[in-house]
């Protein structure tokens, strides 16, 4: 106690010097955290954008071939049909979710009495809800008897509803009208994916292909890869391309007739990089609490220096070495802990703010700093600051008093 | 007390109030028997000290004079546990000093030795009373226990209302008269002054004289190291070093 109050003493009649050291420590613990919450602001901004779809999906778009095959010439369209679907979900291994989708292109005229306005119309399957990450709010999704029985049923995000009725009014059981066929809704959804998947309206994927001249076809194939590595969800694509060029006679290294977007691989490149920018992020971390411990250790053999008198003295009178050991590791102690915690506290301050306050935008994004992280790093300069001080102390206890006040007065 | 105090407490004793020991009385509180002392400076051996013998009685008032680099300081060194030397002898109270270590040094100045400095040495950033109290605070003396006692020899110094003020507030001669007080607070057996009057002008260093043998005449054996001849005068005996050896020995 009596040991604390002599260093709080000391440090308050010594503030230019607690000042420099208190700032250059709260300084580097500050950048620190700073620099975590950018990190971590961006990963979480990559997340964000991969948030309102599967990200281990794959999904296959009909092309037209490109290569001559077989005595074809390039330029045939492809089309995928229910069995080619079915012949993918038997043969290409680690397939979880599947969906074929069927679009009505270019915003299709939805009315409902006095009320209409233009919206996508999608044929899906049950699995569709999974991969496209779509919430239901209430009613239900398109099931397997939609399909069996080639329903018509209609799942509609929250603008629609928004567009054909009133806001009191329940959408569930109420009929809307589809370039002149009448839907019932049976399902209201939320997708987080933003407004315009939610101007959108999912009937099963056989009623649409019966009603608006799609026979049996679809426009996409798209499935989840399960646990797959990225190299094993390229060879899904591989497999997949090789089975409908087995079927529809292409070669099936026709990337163009099949058009692949692997989710999974995208994401894992993204995700890549991001580890590349979280190493980034810890060697200068790393490099911030170095600068920050040779500071502090400047500092203190500094005040060692500038303290030779001081020092001879008190050990004229009786200070043992290990008495002013302790007293300068004691001032080291708690003047990196005091100045760490603040800045600490100013940098997760300011991180805070910025989530509050940051405007929403496509690449920061929920910047946060794990506190126990950043304790840690402030324990490790307070240590450091502790051992930077350690070797100027030692030195200090050294001090033969005779020499020092005859340095001191030349 | 025919040893020094070791890691207890010191015996409490009156202000200036310690008898002459039986020992110290009969040997000398302080015996040098050819004492060697050199430094290496630039390669070259510096024999500073020459086969010194010296013995100071218990509550002796002695000077020692000699022009600068006749030894003087060094030989005060020695005396005060600041410096070690090379070869023979140094007896304090009966205990040969050698080999100490710091630790034990330390121990020995903070109880037995107090010092009074040409340039002061007061810690600037210390008002006068925690100046004074300092030496308490390396005993393990609780803080009001400190400040009261340094209170008091404040007052001894006439300079108890000075108490809160920073050693710049105050004059060469207050400067010196904080220093003594700070160097009796301990009780020490023994006072070592380099040059205290050598900052100061003279009606000042004949005041700090007068108050410095008014202590010797409590029981405090005391040398002062000095270059002026009407300090010298003012003591008991005058001890003269020529290069590095002791002319004279007698009043």
């Amino acid at each position: 106690m009596d040991t604390w109050q002599e260093v709080f003493e000391v440090l308050r009649r010594n503030k230019l010097r607690a000042g420099l050291t208190a700032s250059s420590v709260a300084w580097g613990i500050f950048l620190l955290v700073l620099l975590i919450a950018a990190g971590n602001g961006l990963r979480h901004g990559v997340e964000w954008e991969f948030r309102d779809d599967a990200t281990n999906s794959i999904s296959l778009r009909r092309g037209k071939t490109s290569l001559p095959y077989q005595g074809h010439g390039p330029g045939r369209p492809v089309n995928f049909e229910n069995v080619d679907l079915e012949a993918l979900r038997a043969e290409v291994p680690g397939v979880d979710h599947m969906t074929g989708r069927f679009f009505l292109w270019g915003g299709t005229q939805i009315s409902r009495g006095q009320r209409s306005a233009a919206f996508d119309v999608r044929g899906c399957q049950p699995d569709h809800q999974f991969l496209e990450q779509t919430i239901i709010l209430s009613g239900r999704y398109i099931n397997e008897l939609d399909l069996s029985e080639r329903r018509k049923v209609a799942v509609i995000g929250t603008a629609v509803k928004a567009a054909l009725f009133a806001e009191a009014e329940d959408a569930i059981g109420q009929m809307i009208n589809i370039r002149g066929v009448n839907f019932r809704v049976v399902g209201l959804f939320d997708d987080v994916g933003g407004d315009g998947e939610l101007r959108r309206i999912y009937v099963p994927l056989s009623t649409a292909q019966s009603m608006y001249k799609g026979a049996n076809q679809m426009h996409q194939i798209w499935f989840t890869t399960g646990a797959a590595s990225v190299a094993e969800s390229e060879d899904m694509v591989t497999r997949s391309r090789q089975i409908i060029a087995a079927r529809h006679h292409f070669d099936p290294n026709d990337r163009r007739a099949v058009q692949a977007s692997n989710n999974l691989q995208r994401f894992s490149q993204l995700m890549d990089i991001f580890d590349w920018v979280r190493t980034f992020v810890w060697v200068v971390g790393v490099g911030t609490l170095l600068a920050g411990m040779v500071g502090v250790s400047n500092i203190m053999i500094i005040s060692v220096q500038e303290r030779t008198l001081e020092i001879g003295v008190r050990k004229a009178i009786g200070a043992t070495p290990a008495s002013i050991v302790r007293m300068i590791l004691l001032e080291a102690l708690l003047l990196t802990s005091l100045a760490g915690y603040l800045g600490l506290v100013a940098g997760v301050g300011l991180v805070e703010a910025f989530r509050r306050y940051l405007p929403e935008n496509d690449y920061i994004r929920d910047p946060s700093v794990d506190v126990r992280v950043a304790l840690v790093a402030t324990l490790i300069l307070v240590v450091a600051g502790a051992l930077a001080g350690f070797v100027p102390a030692l030195a200090a206890a050294r001090v033969r008093p005779v020499v020092a006040m005859r340095d001191a007065h030349g | 007390m025919s040893s020094l105090p070791t890691s207890s407490r010191v015996t409490q004793r009156e202000f200036g109030g310690g008898a002459p020991g039986v020992d110290g009385a009969r040997s000398g509180l302080i015996r040098l028997h050819g004492l060697n002392k050199s430094y290496q400076s630039g390669g070259a051996a510096l024999h500073v000290l020459k086969d010194v013998e010296l013995t100071i009685r218990e509550g002796e008032l002695v000077s020692i004079m000699g022009s600068s680099g006749s030894g003087k300081s060094t030989l005060l060194n020695i005396l005060g546990l600041l410096d070690d030397y090379d070869t023979g002898s140094y007896h304090l109270a009966d205990t040969l000093i050698w080999n100490l270590g710091e630790r034990r040094a330390a121990q020995y100045r903070n109880r037995f030795i107090g010092f009074v400095f040409q340039s002061f040495n007061l810690l600037a950033f210390k008002t006068a009373l925690e100046n004074v109290a300092l030496p308490l605070y390396y005993q393990g003396v609780p803080r009001k226990e400190r400040n009261r006692l340094a209170l008091e020899y404040l007052r001894k110094v006439d300079l108890e209302d000075r108490a809160q003020h920073l050693p710049s507030q105050l004059s060469g001669g207050q400067k010196q008269r904080v220093a003594i007080a700070r160097a009796l607070i301990a009780k020490p057996r023994l006072l070592l002054a380099d040059e205290p009057t050598g900052a100061l002008d003279s009606e000042t260093s004949l005041q700090l004289m007068d108050l410095l043998r008014s202590i010797n005449a409590q029981g405090i054996t005391m040398v002062i190291v000095t270059h002026e001849p009407d300090i010298a005068e003012r003591t008991d005996r005058i001890i003269t070093l020529r290069d590095g050896r002791v002319q004279r020995a007698a009043s």
